[in-house]
């Protein structure tokens, strides 16, 4: 009854075309947005910002980013973290070397760089697809890693490896409280998100849809195979590099290429399957569950089994339970948490009635 | 051009060692079509099992026995609770639930055995020997010809067995396979079992070599490049990917690495393999598939 459509006329071609067409989505994001931008900075908890909203914004960011190039353009990719690297370093250099250049406008130029970089690491999928294109995306990975580590000019000759990421400044306002560093996050990740919602409905989400579902079929309706798999590498790897540049500066604070290795890459990718392959909503969903998961499971546990654990034992048990609940998801609703939602809307539509 | 000699047989042995568990890959791809991520998890599953049930006082052939038969058991758990509900599923998704495993796998070996390094002694002495000048390390000879009993052993069982027929019959066509009348299920524990036991050999031989610890699970990655090199679907291809892998890596740190500053063991493979694919896409031995990306 609540969630209905009846009775909301289109009369417009804009009306038609609205991201979010029913009444009741837009004031569920609407007051989700509200709560987000002010009741969170103005109430929420220290630790409620900066370690669970923090990092679940900025790996929704970048799952996001693998969700465009895995879920709409059909590409696997297991050097997501690279990415994210290539932004940090970026960011990091861009800082250091050009401070005239405003951060937020560095940002953007190390998801540019990103986007170089994926591109040029794309190029092996015009030739091959599936599970070889996966493990050839580990080479990025590696090599990147190597590079970043090797490689003095990256890292400003730091002895150790670790850099302090520098304070964040934007129009003279120091970027350094929780509140603040949130806000700028989530201003990020708002904009990022809107903007990949257009792209999936607009011609080059088409045209990577397309291909993901059938490349023979694209090209031969004319869809240009170089520039559509190219241009999906480039623009998932613009996102993992801000989300990479996001999680140096306004989360961990310090630039280390340890913090994006394959473990990273792969948790990204079991965020996008968790949440849902070609989905926005999903992509969050799926970097909530998995950042919250770590949280809850050792409070969880001790409560359960209080101190008769011998010590040692709790994150083998945490590692087992983690796969087993990726392993339960995955039988249970392999399209992942976005399709839950979907069934959930399905459901509501037809509430209190059950057909 | 000695010591070139000695590089390349020593990567070329190493390489061997890569192949072993390249083989339980390509075991499990061939059959059934799955990635499967936790291969380097079953050898570290695999090794600890035998090392801590020596500890425990067992006999070297009772371990040995023991933990095959605990391989097994774990290949028909995972058929059943894994692999059997997600059948028909995108190659994603299994890639996924087999990444789960993984770590099911590593919580599990570790949360029972413990996570403490563990050396392992299989009684080879690792002591190089001299042929002509070159020398050449014992155990790595010793690996080797256990990788190649083991490749002739799997060869001979597909070729001539029941069950190997099958396997081949699943590994064309699952659905004519199945319409035959051939249990995919079955096939399916088969394979799982082999590759288990694959792993048991791979992570004794790696555990006595590194220690059998976390690391182990990690020596995956290393046999990923080799199987694109060989192709997935080729036992053959595994082995000659090995043998590249491992010679090229060694041969790339000695000559390339003083130049691009060393530690280019870790990408260099995947570099490797990426040039590969560029030229052959199916690798080495795979079988040809014909349609255009």
């Amino acid at each position: 009854m609540l969630y209905r459509e009846a009775g909301q006329f289109k009369t417009s071609y804009r009306a038609d075309q609205r991201i979010f067409p029913i009444l009741q989505d837009r004031v569920v994001v609407g007051a989700l947005l509200l709560v987000a931008f002010v009741a969170v900075p103005l109430w929420g908890s220290e630790y409620l910002v900066s370690a669970l909203l923090i990092p679940w914004l900025i790996l929704s960011l970048a799952t996001l980013g693998l969700n465009i190039l895995t879920g709409y353009a059909g590409q696997f990719s297991l050097g997501t973290a690279g990415f994210m690297a290539v932004g940090a370093f970026a960011a990091y250099g861009f800082q250091l070397r050009t401070p005239a250049v405003p951060l937020l406008l560095a940002f953007v130029l190390s998801g540019v760089c990103a986007a170089g970089v994926g591109a040029v690491f794309g190029l092996p999928s015009l030739r091959i697809k599936g599970m070889y294109l996966a493990v050839a995306t580990l080479a990025s990975q590696f090599f990147i890693e190597w590079l970043l580590t090797r490689v003095g000019w990256f890292t400003n000759y730091s002895s150790s490896g670790v850099i302090n990421a520098q304070p964040m400044v934007i129009a003279g306002l120091a970027i350094n409280t929780p509140p603040r560093r949130y806000l700028l996050v989530l201003a990020v990740v708002a904009t990022l998100a809107l903007a990949a919602k257009n792209l999936v409905r607009g011609r080059a989400g088409r045209a990577w849809m397309a291909v993901r579902d059938m490349d023979v079929a694209a090209e031969v309706i004319g869809i240009p195979m170089l520039r559509t798999k190219l241009s999906a590498f480039a623009v998932s790897s613009f996102y993992c590099g801000v989300a990479g540049a996001l999680w140096v500066f306004a989360h961990v604070g310090s630039v280390d290429p340890q913090a994006f290795d394959l473990t990273r890459s792969l948790q990204v990718l079991t965020m996008v399957i968790i949440g849902g392959l070609g989905s926005v909503l999903g992509s969050f969903l799926g970097a909530g569950f998995i950042v919250l998961l770590p949280l809850f499971l050792p409070s969880v546990l001790s409560a359960v089994f209080g101190t008769a654990l011998r010590p040692g034992l709790l994150p083998n048990i945490e590692s087992f339970i983690f796969g087993a609940l990726i392993i339960f998801f995955l039988i249970v609703e392999p399209q992942g948490l976005a399709r839950l939602w979907q069934v959930t809307k399905e459901k509501l539509r037809l509430w209190p009635f059950p057909h | 051009m000695q010591f070139f000699l000695e590089v390349l047989i020593g990567g070329l042995l190493s390489g061997v060692m890569y192949s072993l568990v390249a083989l339980g890959f390509v075991l499990i791809f061939k059959a059934s079509g799955v990635f499967n991520f936790a291969q380097g998890a079953m050898v570290l599953f695999a090794a600890l099992t035998f090392v801590s049930l020596e500890e425990r006082g067992l006999p070297r052939w009772g371990a040995l026995l023991a933990s095959l038969a605990i391989m097994l058991g774990l290949a028909l758990v995972i058929e059943r609770v894994v692999l059997r509900p997600l059948v028909n599923q995108p190659a994603i998704s299994l890639l996924m639930a087999t990444i789960g495993l993984t770590f099911c796998l590593e919580g599990l070996a570790q949360g029972v055995w413990g996570s403490v390094v563990k050396g392992l002694d299989l009684g080879i002495p690792d002591v190089p020997f001299d042929v002509k000048g070159v020398l050449v390390s014992q155990f790595d000879l010793f690996a080797a010809a256990i990788a190649g009993f083991l490749v002739a052993v799997l060869a001979l069982f597909f070729q001539y067995t029941r069950v190997g027929r099958a396997l081949r019959a699943v590994a064309d066509d699952h659905q004519a396979a199945l319409s035959l009348g051939i249990p995919l299920q079955t096939v399916w524990a088969v394979v799982w079992a082999a590759a288990g036991a694959v792993a048991l050999v791979a992570g004794l031989l790696w555990g006595s070599r590194l220690g059998v610890q976390f690391a182990l699970s990690v020596i995956t990655l290393k046999a990923l490049p080799v199987l694109i090199l060989g192709g997935f679907t080729s036992i053959a291809g595994a082995i000659v990917g090995g043998l590249l892998v491992g010679a090229s890596e060694k041969l790339a740190e000695v000559y390339l690495g003083p130049v691009l500053g060393g530690g280019i063991e870790n990408w260099f493979p995947y570099v490797l393999a990426l040039l590969f694919l560029l030229v052959r896409p199916e690798g080495l031995f795979g079988e040809k598939h014909i349609d255009r990306v």
